[in-house]
């Protein structure tokens, strides 16, 4: 570990890479000539209600045309993954809830598969516990598109469907609030199972928002479809087809709309999907209106994933049955939050002093993990969202690194802007629906 | 649930054997978690004299897999040995854990075992998922791995290409040429490993600050922390807490 590994610009073989960190902003712009040449470079963000967090664009510009855009990220760098080393394995589920906000079912739900296959434990996962896992996940593919939409129509000047999108979302994260007790950061999706069975009151609720859910759907395309500034500013605009997909590695429903019909539910299914009837949307033509539609038809048929996750919930457990590794504790509802519930807390503390024990050592010291490697990957609303997870044989993550879609995804948008116009790099950023928080955890 | 192991005595201190966590069945030695690897709870100097103090893991090594690997393992590994020639000096290792192949190659040829990974038709390995570090600190001098997920999207298949290097001498050429995707991937494990990745087009820092000093994903990057103070007493940082290895 020296001190030279220090980043600055440097000349390379692609030319002088600057790193922009603000002590060498005066050189970037002498570095072009705005009498001569006609290009500025204007700084975008971090802080712009268009770039979908804190995102920062550097656009090189000729008039309107972007000549080159580089995009920087780490603005909101946690350190989740290097935290995740200093808790034990359960403890991971309540960090990694945090990454990407938007769909943190997904990145329990990847870290909690991960844990179970270094286990060993996979097929030991009750059919009720997957069960809720698919039927959260879908319902939080739907939340997460929604907000896509929402944002991404505010971003192209169409108020009244981001108004309506976080409306729609609201409900789900009722649902969300109902049964993990929070309307985010859940840490729901355990290694091993789920915290808690869901309620009676929630599946109520789901079957209520599966009744009013298609109609707004209707509404939302009825707002933007045959709307001719949304169809001018999303059709044909950030091209990118399959082929520059697969090289810089974009998944999820950018890949969709370019037309290959690559879903790992489909593909590498997990969690029982091969079991579910549903279709994968595609389209052509790879621009931001295909990837408008393709999210749409998402929403259609989570909604449809959520109804067969719903006829399938039969009652039964859903932990695992091994008590080395199950939470020893039924949660609960109490006056001061969510907690063990109260008979529990009266056995071991007032009739079995081994439960209290078994209790003491799995809440302290957590269960251990065999050692070994894995990778997991499930398809979150953004593409491929992928875990590698290391044992040493310790009660805590040796290593766990998140493959985010945002973080990868991000990658496509100078293919995406260069050589368009300036204000289609907004449509096209937010056609990439990047989440902050998951791309730099 | 340290119960006395007689073979691995180590100056009369018992070496945990039974799992305390799994019925699954943990192998009976452990890499340590903590860079000494030594005590059960990585406290070193309290004056503790339980014994449990002196506690020392043993690291379990990689070990190869015997053929037939199973599944479509065999048909990655053969096709592999056919379309490269130099398969025999690249590839180190062949690890089959868990359902996954891993392929241990070596750091200089990496490029070229994944050129042959995308390009082959009976491997067509399409999509790089995922490039990633671990430091296995500790393990031998060769502590650094940068580990590719690579997915075949044609045959639906998964496997991981893993190098090691030192933290000496940190360099292997970059996949950025096969997989454009590594760019960003290489670039985040250059910045927490200190890994270079030669050929990179721009390999700077991408989510610590630029003028960040060292990389905070390795072992021994010191967690630093602000102690603290309750009444006279002091919280170290999590890497120097008393805490179960």
């Amino acid at each position: 570990m020296t001190t030279s590994n220090y980043a600055t610009e440097r000349e390379t073989t692609e030319g002088k890479v600057f790193t922009v960190t603000g002590g060498d902003w005066d050189q970037v712009v002498a570095g072009t000539d705005p009498i001569n040449d006609e290009r500025i470079v204007v700084n975008m963000g971090p802080q712009h209600p268009s770039t979908h967090g804190v995102l920062r664009l550097i656009l090189e510009l000729e008039g309107e045309t972007v000549r080159e855009a580089r995009s920087v990220v780490g603005y909101l760098h946690t350190g989740i993954e290097k935290n995740l080393e200093y808790r034990n394995w359960v403890q991971g589920s309540t960090f990694v809830t945090r990454m990407d906000y938007l769909a943190p079912l997904f990145n329990e739900t990847a870290y909690a598969l991960a844990v179970e296959k270094l286990l060993g434990v996979t097929d030991e996962v009750t059919e009720r516990a997957t069960t809720i896992r698919v039927l959260m996940m879908e319902l939080n593919r739907i939340s997460s598109h929604l907000v896509w939409l929402a944002t991404t129509g505010m971003e192209l000047g169409a108020i009244s469907i981001m108004l309506y999108g976080f409306r729609e979302r609201e409900y789900i994260l009722d649902i969300f609030e109902t049964i993990t007790g929070l309307r985010m950061n859940h840490a729901y999706v355990r290694p091993g199972g789920v915290a808690q069975d869901v309620p009676d009151e929630a599946i109520v609720k789901i079957r209520e928002f599966l009744k009013m859910m298609p109609k707004k759907l209707k509404e939302y395309e009825d707002l933007l479809s045959g709307q001719p500034i949304w169809t001018e500013r999303t059709k044909g605009v950030a091209v990118l087809d399959a082929t520059g997909c697969l090289a810089l590695g974009v998944t999820g429903p950018v890949l969709r709309s370019a037309g290959l019909a690559w879903d790992l539910r489909k593909t590498m299914p997990y969690c029982g999907y091969e079991t579910y009837e549903f279709d994968v949307p595609t389209h052509p033509d790879g621009d931001v209106w295909g990837r408008y539609l393709v999210r749409l038809a998402e929403i259609r048929e989570s909604l449809k994933l959520v109804e067969q996750a719903l006829d399938r919930l039969k009652p039964g457990p859903v932990m695992v049955a091994d008590r080395k590794i199950a939470w020893p504790a039924q949660l609960a509802i109490g006056v001061d939050g969510m907690g063990n519930s109260l008979e529990h807390v009266a056995k071991i503390m007032g009739q079995s002093m081994e439960s209290l024990i078994h209790h003491f050592k799995l809440v302290t010291e957590g269960f251990r993990v065999p050692p070994g490697q894995v990778y997991v990957g499930i398809e979150s609303p953004r593409g491929e969202l992928g875990v590698h997870a290391v044992s040493d044989g310790g009660t805590r993550p040796y290593r766990v690194h998140y493959r985010e879609p945002s973080f990868v995804n991000l990658q496509a948008l100078p293919a995406m802007a260069e050589g368009g116009l300036i204000a289609d790099v907004i449509a096209g950023g937010a056609s990439l629906d990047p989440v902050m928080g998951g791309c730099d955890r | 649930m340290t119960a006395p192991n007689d073979k691995n005595n180590d100056g009369g201190v018992p070496v945990p054997t039974t799992p305390a966590g799994a019925s699954t069945g943990a192998p009976a030695e452990y890499p340590p978690s903590s860079p000494a690897g030594r005590g059960m709870f990585g406290m070193h100097g309290s004056g503790d004299v339980s014994g449990y103090g002196g506690l020392v893991r043993q690291r379990k090594p990689i070990e190869e897999a015997a053929r037939p690997y199973g599944g479509y393992f065999d048909e990655v590994r053969d096709a592999l040995e056919e379309a490269y020639p130099a398969f025999g000096d690249a590839i180190e290792k062949v690890v089959v854990d868990r359902g996954e192949l891993t392929l241990h190659v070596r750091p200089e040829r990496i490029a070229e075992v994944c050129q042959v990974m995308r390009d082959d038709l009976a491997l067509r390995f399409e999509l790089c998922s995922s490039v990633s570090g671990v430091d296995y600190l500790g393990a031998d001098s060769r502590r650094l791995h940068v580990v590719y997920q690579l997915t075949s999207m044609t045959y639906r298949r998964r496997v991981r290409l893993e190098a090691a290097v030192s933290a000496e001498d940190p360099h292997l050429p970059s996949v950025t040429a096969v997989y454009p995707t590594a760019d960003w991937q290489e670039r985040e494990t250059y910045d927490m490993f200190g890994i270079v990745f030669d050929g990179h087009p721009n390999l700077t820092r991408i989510l610590m600050p630029d003028d960040w000093e060292g990389h905070p994903q390795r072992k021994d990057y010191p967690l630093g922390g602000v102690p603290v103070e309750y009444k006279g007493a002091e919280i170290p940082p999590p890497d120097r807490r008393r805490s179960y290895q």
